[in-house]
């Protein structure tokens, strides 16, 4: 029997009080006790099988490679922005948030610089997609590493089409054409979906590569100066507003990012600018999505890019990329977590449970064999290379994320298809971005 | 005995212990009791409004504290067309509302004050709107009211009423509507048993007298119930045009302050330029701009209790 003596307890204590007082001046709990949890926010994917993938089998994956468990949280794209901001205010919350388009921008004073990550991922990788080089990149330092890149194309319904004259995998080249096709399906009931909503991704992938397309952009190769009240805007947004009453669900004002795939998947629009969830949704559940004939909708399913316009044809594909967290107290772990969550064997998973939703941030990911599965893909494969990003003809900088989270581009062609004047949409955006570009 | 004598004495003599003392001073134990308050008042309300007033004459930004810049904020805020649709729908939202919530809270109030089967019932039932989280119920309505898939759309067809759909959410008045029904809907039940609350301190006598005397349903509410009902009516509106002013989860979720910034209210552009954006101060400002109207309905409000205090 061990006997307890009063120096024994003397000793005990003053260690644990030693302990104790050294715990609360890291602030920390002791590591033994603690373990290292990497806090990872995301949005919840559109392709629910990746979210599966990540938290049953890359988090235990991850958990016995680096010793850290990962803890996955998922949440609405649309809130992101702001738990980014109570995080980074509060000095407390997830160590690594993927943020969508530019909102990384916003935040550059509040990470961590992963130069040192990202350079090595874009040289191992074949090199990164321009978006996601100008997302992630604030001309001096990597802000965040480059996650991957959801391409937008529209996808419509190759039946309904074929009827007005598309037939053998055809579509309107031209917005013209787009718009007559769109007219004609409308008096069928069949509209064109699009969101022209406060919303993270369909919106703004259409707004921007649509007013480019017209010859309009925000602001000169400078970053600063607004040309955006230009002769070619304004007769985008004429367009707009007959092409929207014309061959649009003029519903499409309120829609968020899901909308247009239950209406798409319900058989209540023709076609609609997204990425391939909808194409994806009805592949995993072909006996649930059917077309008015009985068939599996799945394989009514097309998909092209968006027209073109007078200035040329573009797209914007939303990139993801991931912050580490300035206030985050695991930093060193948080970067090991991220150099091998990037790794090529581990993103590979990842990468071909999203059956080409998303592309990767580097080029390499175009080789892939996974493209050789499912021509209907192949548009997305590599939809990235011809993406711009958000702020062009200038940097893609805070304030081009700022004009992004205020909707301005969007509700310059909301205002107008509500009723606004097109002169008067244009100058009161034109307004709005001089304010942010001041 | 000698020694119990002794014991008595002294402690009849010695002074009470000091906590003992503190204790029976009433306004050093009033201090006491208050002190949790005074502490939560300070950590929620005192210390984050002041932190919005430091934050709104700064240039903050998430993440970066920023300099003074004075009443620069409001200046530009002042001068931001969004802001102004903010307050004009913020108090066209808030007028609206009330006047309906009261109108059809009264309505509720009377029926419910009358002598009927399943009484009881009725009552809990109509609180169901008030207790359901609000989030909650106004995704039911955004349900309801979706632009491809609205039930009521397809109700309203079902039942010859319309021909082609209405655009709920799409169309700026509409969606301005719309927010303003669910405000409603989730505002009358606390209208409903507050008045019923006050309904029922009027004596029964005084209408029986009044109708004995021959006075008609209609003049027996106008100068008997109305006046009598008027103090908890007036606490009731007050409390709630504060509550609605500052309205943010329906708009929220129902809009998003969309279609192009059509319903935003002071709560949501707050949130949208303040959280969302990242530009705190901006945020902080407008949030502060709403701060003069509802000073000035707490002042109202603080005067008529007195008022009927000393009454």
């Amino acid at each position: 029997m061990t006997t307890v003596t009063r120096r024994h307890v003397l000793k005990s204590g003053t260690a644990l009080v030693g302990g104790m007082a050294g715990i609360l001046a890291t602030g920390r709990a002791p590591a033994f006790a603690q373990g290292t949890t990497v806090h990872w926010l995301r949005w919840t994917d559109f392709v629910p099988a990746s979210d599966q993938l990540l938290r049953n089998e890359i988090a235990k994956e991850g958990e016995k490679a680096l010793g850290i468990k990962l803890n996955i949280e998922t949440i609405n794209a649309n809130d992101i922005q702001a738990r980014v901001t109570s995080a980074i205010q509060s000095g407390s919350g997830p160590d690594v948030i993927c943020v969508l388009n530019n909102w990384g921008q916003l935040y550059g004073e509040s990470v961590i610089d992963v130069s040192d990550i990202a350079e090595e991922l874009g040289k191992g990788q074949g090199g990164f997609y321009e978006t996601s080089r100008a997302v992630a990149n604030d001309g001096k330092k990597w802000i965040a590493v480059p996650w991957c890149i959801v391409g937008l194309q529209i996808a419509y319904r190759k039946s309904w089409f074929a009827e007005i004259g598309y037939t053998d995998g055809k579509f309107p080249q031209t917005w013209e054409e787009y718009r007559e096709a769109g007219k004609k399906l409308k008096a069928k009931g069949r509209p064109i979906g699009q969101t022209l909503g406060h919303t993270f991704g369909d919106a703004p992938a259409f707004a921007y590569p649509y007013l480019w397309s017209w010859g309009g952009k925000e602001v000169e190769a400078d970053g600063k100066t607004v040309v955006l009240n230009s002769p070619a805007t304004v007769e985008s947004v004429k367009f707009m507003v007959a092409f929207w009453k014309d061959a649009h669900d003029e519903g499409g004002l309120a829609w968020d990012d899901s909308n247009n795939n239950r209406a798409f998947l319900s058989g209540t629009c023709s076609a609609t600018l997204n990425g391939a969830s909808i194409y994806i949704e009805a592949l995993r559940k072909p006996d649930t999505y059917k077309t008015e004939a009985g068939g599996q909708l799945k394989d009514d399913i097309l998909h092209a890019a968006l027209p073109k316009g007078p200035g040329g044809q573009f797209s914007y594909h939303v990139p993801f990329s991931n912050l580490l967290m300035g206030y985050s107290k695991n930093q060193d772990a948080a970067k090991k977590f991220l150099g091998w969550i990037h790794s090529k064997d581990v993103y590979d998973k990842w990468f071909v449970s999203q059956k080409g939703f998303s592309v990767g941030p580097t080029t390499d990911w175009e080789k892939h064999k996974l493209w050789g599965d499912d021509p209907i893909m192949l548009p997305y494969k590599q939809a990235a290379r011809t993406g711009r990003f958000a702020g062009y003809q200038g940097p893609s900088t805070r304030k081009a994320a700022e004009v992004v989270t205020k909707y301005i581009i969007i509700d310059m062609y909301a205002k107008a298809v509500q009723g606004m004047p097109a002169e008067d949409a244009v100058k009161w955006a034109e307004a709005e971005l001089t304010k942010v570009y001041v | 005995m000698a020694i119990s004598a002794v014991s008595a004495t002294t402690l009849r003599e010695a002074p009470p212990p000091r906590r003992q003392r503190l204790l029976e001073d009433e306004r050093w134990l009033a201090f006491v009791l208050l002190v949790p308050t005074i502490v939560l008042l300070g950590m929620f309300i005192a210390y984050p409004f002041i932190r919005g007033i430091l934050l709104s004459v700064t240039s903050s930004r998430v993440g970066m504290p920023g300099d003074f810049v004075g009443l620069a904020n409001f200046y530009k805020i002042f001068n931001d067309g969004i802001f102004r649709t903010s307050v004009y729908n913020t108090f066209v939202y808030t007028g609206v509302t009330t006047v309906f919530k009261l109108a059809l809270g009264l309505w509720l109030a009377m029926l419910l004050n009358r002598n009927f089967r399943g009484k009881a019932f009725t009552r809990a039932f109509i609180l169901l709107p008030f207790i359901i989280p609000t989030v909650l119920s106004t995704f039911a309505w955004k349900w309801m009211f979706d632009p491809t898939f609205s039930v009521l759309n397809w109700l309203l067809y079902h039942f010859g009423l319309i021909t082609g759909r209405i655009n709920w959410l799409g169309d700026p008045d509409l969606a301005m509507i719309s927010i303003i029904i669910v405000n409603i809907w989730r505002g009358v039940p606390f209208f409903a048993i507050s008045l019923l609350a006050g309904l029922q301190t009027i004596s029964p006598e005084l209408n029986e007298a009044a109708a004995v005397d021959g006075a008609k349903p209609w003049q027996r509410f106008w100068h008997i119930t109305w006046p009598l009902l008027l103090p908890v009516t007036m606490v009731v509106v007050l409390f709630s045009v504060i509550q609605t002013f500052a309205d943010f989860q329906i708009v929220y979720v129902m809009t998003g302050g969309g279609p192009a910034n059509a319903t935003h209210l002071f709560a949501t552009y707050a949130y949208q330029i303040g959280i969302g954006t990242g530009l705190l101060s901006e945020g902080a400002a407008i949030s502060l701009a709403m701060f003069p109207v509802l000073f000035l309905v707490v002042i109202i409000q603080l005067l008529y209790i007195r008022r009927v205090e000393v009454r």
